[in-house]
């Protein structure tokens, strides 16, 4: 996969990944374009939700994911308790035989922000049970660190509050998760386009997921293609190591040598 | 409720006899992969549904995967 560079492995818990752009599935008009944008996408794990059988489906999401070779992330989307996402986890890890989640616990239905006391709470229980523990929070930084001395094998900090297109709203804050973090920080949440997923790594993300920036694009294979890229741009960015930010210019070409037309050609 | 009654993912759903979580699935899911089930709201394990009896009264939650972030 182009996606990804073989010298430079993305691993969580222990698992190496494989694509450092995780894709969420929600907001698809169609199975077909769901499974065009995960292929544009080279993504190599994807988020599900956990939700009551409906039998008028016909297709089935879990044979589409294991079809294309991608490993499913289930979600705890919808919770607002600890012991909802608890349940909902268990019921995960029955049901795709993974003890990976994304702990989603959401302390209001307007901005879907994550309630971090639910979402401690939740994470504690679920680490003692033995789930691999990637939970979805704000972009604090005390939060954060708490979250990995609890035992989560990441943390996905928001960018901007889910499916708002509103990118990084405080890049600082992203960065000192990122310097304080033994564990990989994916940004989750927030990202708008291409840019804001190349940033996310510039600033130290191991990885991104995106959801509704592809889902909901107007073309969302080709907006799964420029994440992809995107995504490889800004970590190839972050390991060159960026120049330092200058108040004035720095010539870029040398003074040395120039000609002086009319005079003697210099000191 | 009536006596013979159970619920199931929030609906009001007839018990047939000898029920079991692995015939509720069979009833109510076209392949049970990718299935989870709690009862009374506590998980049942797959490997359980077979000899697992559901009651008059439970309240079952079948649940599968569905697109989401």
């Amino acid at each position: 996969m182009a996606s990804v560079d073989p010298t430079d492995q993305f691993t969580i818990a222990g698992a190496d990944v494989g694509s450092r752009l995780i894709l969420g599935t929600g907001g698809m008009t169609s199975p077909e374009s769901l499974a065009s944008a995960l292929r544009a996408s080279g993504t190599s794990l994807a988020t599900v939700a956990v939700r009551r059988v409906d039998p008028a489906t016909r297709h089935s999401l879990v044979d589409l994911l294991d079809g294309l070779g991608i490993r499913i992330l289930p979600n705890t989307a919808g919770c607002f308790t600890a012991a909802d996402a608890v349940l909902t986890a268990k019921l995960a890890r029955e049901a795709f035989a993974t003890d990976w989640v994304k702990l989603e616990v959401i302390g209001d239905d307007r901005t879907l922000l994550p309630d971090p006391i639910e979402l401690v709470a939740a994470a504690e229980q679920l680490v003692d049970d033995g789930f691999v523990v990637l939970p979805y929070c704000g972009d604090d930084p005390v939060v954060a660190t708490r979250l990995e001395q609890i035992g989560c094998a990441a943390v996905m900090p928001l960018g901007a509050p889910i499916g708002s297109g509103l990118g990084i709203r405080n890049p600082h804050n992203i960065e000192l998760i990122v310097e304080q973090a033994g564990i990989p920080v994916i940004l989750d949440a927030g990202i708008g386009t291409a840019s804001d997923a190349c940033l996310a790594m510039e600033l130290g993300c191991s990885g991104v997921l995106v959801a509704s920036a592809v889902t909901r694009a107007q073309d969302p294979a080709l907006m799964a293609r420029a994440m992809c890229d995107a995504v490889a741009a800004g970590r190839a960015a972050r390991r060159a190591g960026r120049i330092t930010r200058r108040f004035v210019a720095e010539a870029s070409s040398s003074f040395e040598g120039m000609v002086a037309p009319g005079g003697t050609g210099g000191e | 409720m009536s006596p013979g009654e159970i619920t199931v993912n929030g609906e009001p759903a007839p018990l047939a006899p000898g029920a079991t979580v692995a015939s509720l699935v069979a009833t109510w899911c076209r392949s049970p992969r990718g299935v989870a089930v709690a009862v009374n709201g506590d998980v049942v394990p797959r490997s359980t549904w077979e000899r697992t009896p559901v009651a008059p009264g439970d309240v079952v939650e079948i649940v599968s995967a569905a697109a989401g972030g």
